[in-house]
């Protein structure tokens, strides 16, 4: 009796009750298909999450105004500005050597009209370091540059929101908008880095900051200094040099009541990554659990049949079936059933997953393909062995006595 | 001549204290090669229990069983489901074959629980289908042939893997009687060729056919005797 025969055995069973058959199945490819194609949705969450924030820079720190409650911040008497000076102090290349640059920056959230055409965005005023550092590139026109800064010259670059909201099909290179009144000549539009779904990261514009100051927000504090390191890994030194320098400046001497707060673009990544992570493995182990349900159908299937078929088996063994065939042939049924389930759940999810689902693109892992298919094969074998086990020890006579 | 079977002092009981049955009492049995042998009784003789117990499907619960020179009192499952295979052809009253399951595949089984290869298996289920007169019958499955037909199919299965003794449990029981005469006509055939055959039943008309016919009466043989055909 060899392995082709017992499969032949085994498939002719699957064939006598179609409907039975197709059913279990159907179980299995169902948890199979979940698997994949939820843990692909978890996946591609978690890439179009970490792709929307290593688009604003991922060597960037920032130094952010203000206590945030931070305990003991309201009893201090000093609060000082973060200024200008601040930021050219975190250049001194001496002190802070991991420092490649720091951009002062200003927000104004204002009102942008063109031709009657109005939009409101938020304006930074900067330097030009910050498209650098905040990985922002001109697609088409120029950058504004240091004169920009120095002469404070109305020059703007817009966001691809703010040019679909005032142009529509106009090119606005060198046409003239106005923000809170003041005139803006548009130098350059800014490359889409797309939406993360809570934010659009095309709405936005951005300035000399000596011309946002002089006409926009005025002379108060820096709402933050972005601060780029020279590389990803002295991320953690360039932390601390900014912390000396500005507690330094700040004259700070708790290190828990600060007047600023340091932002780490890396470590806010890999929170990020954990949080969908997470998420990852609630959708797969949700999946899992409906696999496993599959796996149940199968076991209640086998049973049924072996309950059904007694008769047949005692037969079987009244001419000299052995043990070892009887155990064969229905392990070969239930595996059969699930490697189809199985087989067939892939083919489902590999054709799911060409389709996003609320924006997100699903990515297949192979590895969860493998699991997923492996898993449905061992549970065949699993849940099919009790079933396969009970028929392969039924006594011939009493089976044959069986009506 | 090592006897076909060989029974010395077989009981069997079933159950334990205020319920246990004594089904045999001590069966002396001997059947040579060649032999037509008949065993009659009523219903609760102990017929159905000595069935089994030739046929390999059930332990006795003491004594001395040889089956073709095989002690088989000590052996376990597994040898005995080879003995089976080997050793005997069923034939029982219901006919038994497997559903949904052509002819040629049910009159196959035991070859291929023997190991035979497939090219041999056809050939040799196909010879034994036409040994029973239903050439033409080979990929019809059970329910599509009559209960003749299938008795037939089934005596071809018992035929096929050459067995030492066939073993026939009220093979006619089933049947109406043109196809009583067919199947005992076919057995008769048998016999002729030289095969042992053991047919239990409870009809004279049929137990006639043999040439030895011994009668059960609560677990013992009350008679054996030669018929004189």
């Amino acid at each position: 009796m060899n392995i082709y025969e017992t499969l032949r055995i085994g498939l002719r069973g699957i064939g006598a009750n179609r409907l039975r058959s197709g059913l279990t199945v159907l179980g299995i490819l169902i948890g199979v298909a979940a698997v994949i194609i939820l843990v692909a949705v978890g996946n591609g969450t978690t890439q179009s999450v970490t792709s929307n924030l290593e688009s604003l820079g991922t060597n960037t720190l920032t130094v952010r105004h203000g206590t945030f409650g931070q305990p003991g911040a309201e009893t201090r008497t000093q609060f000082k500005d973060l200024t200008v000076a601040d930021a050219k102090a975190l250049m001194d290349a001496d002190v802070a050597p991991d420092v490649k640059s720091a951009s002062p920056v200003v927000t104004s959230q204002s009102t942008c009209s063109y031709e009657g055409t109005t939009h409101a965005t938020s304006i930074t005023g900067t330097w030009p370091s910050y498209f650098e550092a905040s990985n922002s590139k001109v697609s088409t026109g120029n950058y504004f540059i240091n004169d920009d800064v120095i002469s404070a010259r109305r020059n703007i670059v817009i966001g691809q929101t703010v040019v679909d909201e005032l142009f529509g099909v106009v090119d606005p290179v060198g046409k003239q908008i106005y923000c809170d009144g003041t005139p803006f000549t548009v130098v350059g539009v800014l490359e889409s880095k797309g939406s993360s779904g809570f934010s659009d990261a095309d709405d936005t514009a951005i300035a000399p900051l000596t011309t946002v100051q002089n006409h926009l927000t005025g002379y108060r504090s820096l709402d933050s200094v972005l601060v780029q390191s020279s590389s990803s890994e002295v991320m953690d030194s360039a932390q601390s040099e900014v912390y000396s320098i500005l507690d330094d400046r700040h004259s700070i001497t708790d290190t828990t009541a600060r007047d600023y707060q340091v932002l780490n673009q890396a470590t806010l990544l890999s929170a990020v990554e954990e949080t969908t992570s997470l998420l990852t493995i609630l959708l797969g182990s949700v999946a899992a659990i409906s696999l496993l349900v599959g796996g149940i159908g199968i076991t209640n299937i086998m049973l049924v049949t072996v309950t059904e078929r007694t008769r047949e088996i005692g037969i079987r063994k009244a001419i000299g079936a052995s043990k070892g065939a009887i155990l064969g042939q229905f392990l070969v049924e239930a595996t059969v059933l699930s490697v189809i389930g199985g087989a067939a759940g892939v083919l489902l999810a590999l054709i799911v997953t060409r389709f996003s689902v609320m924006g997100i693109t699903p990515i297949v892992m192979p590895a969860s393909v493998a699991a997923a298919f492996g898993v449905s094969v061992a549970i065949g074998l699993f849940f099919g062995s009790y079933p396969a086990n009970r028929a392969a020890s039924l006594r011939p006579i009493e089976a044959l006595r069986h009506e | 001549m090592t006897p076909v079977i060989s029974l010395q002092q077989i009981t069997k009981v079933y159950g334990a204290g205020e319920t246990e049955v004594q089904a045999l009492r001590g069966i002396d049995l001997t059947v040579n090669r060649g032999d037509y042998l008949a065993i009659m009784g009523a219903s609760g003789s102990g017929k159905s229990t000595l069935m089994n117990i030739i046929g390999a499907l059930d332990i006795a619960s003491s004594g001395h069983y040889e089956l073709d020179g095989i002690n088989i009192d000590s052996l376990d499952e597994s040898a005995l489901s080879i003995v089976r295979n080997r050793k005997i052809g069923f034939i029982f009253q219901s006919f038994n074959l497997i559903p949904r399951t052509t002819a040629l595949a049910n009159v196959e089984l035991p070859l291929l629980y023997r190991g035979v290869g497939r090219r041999e298996r056809t050939t040799r289920a196909t010879a034994a289908l036409g040994a029973v007169g239903l050439a033409d019958r080979t990929h019809h499955e059970p329910n599509e042939l009559s209960g003749g037909q299938q008795q037939r199919v089934a005596v071809a299965r018992a035929l096929v893997a050459e067995p030492s003794l066939l073993l026939a449990d009220e093979p006619t029981g089933n049947l109406d009687s043109r196809s009583t005469s067919d199947v005992l006509d076919l057995m008769d055939q048998m016999h002729a060729q030289g095969r042992t055959i053991v047919m239990i039943t409870h009809e004279d008309s049929v137990a006639a056919r043999a040439d030895r016919i011994i009668t059960l009466i609560d677990g013992l043989i009350s008679s054996d005797h030669r018929t004189t055909r």
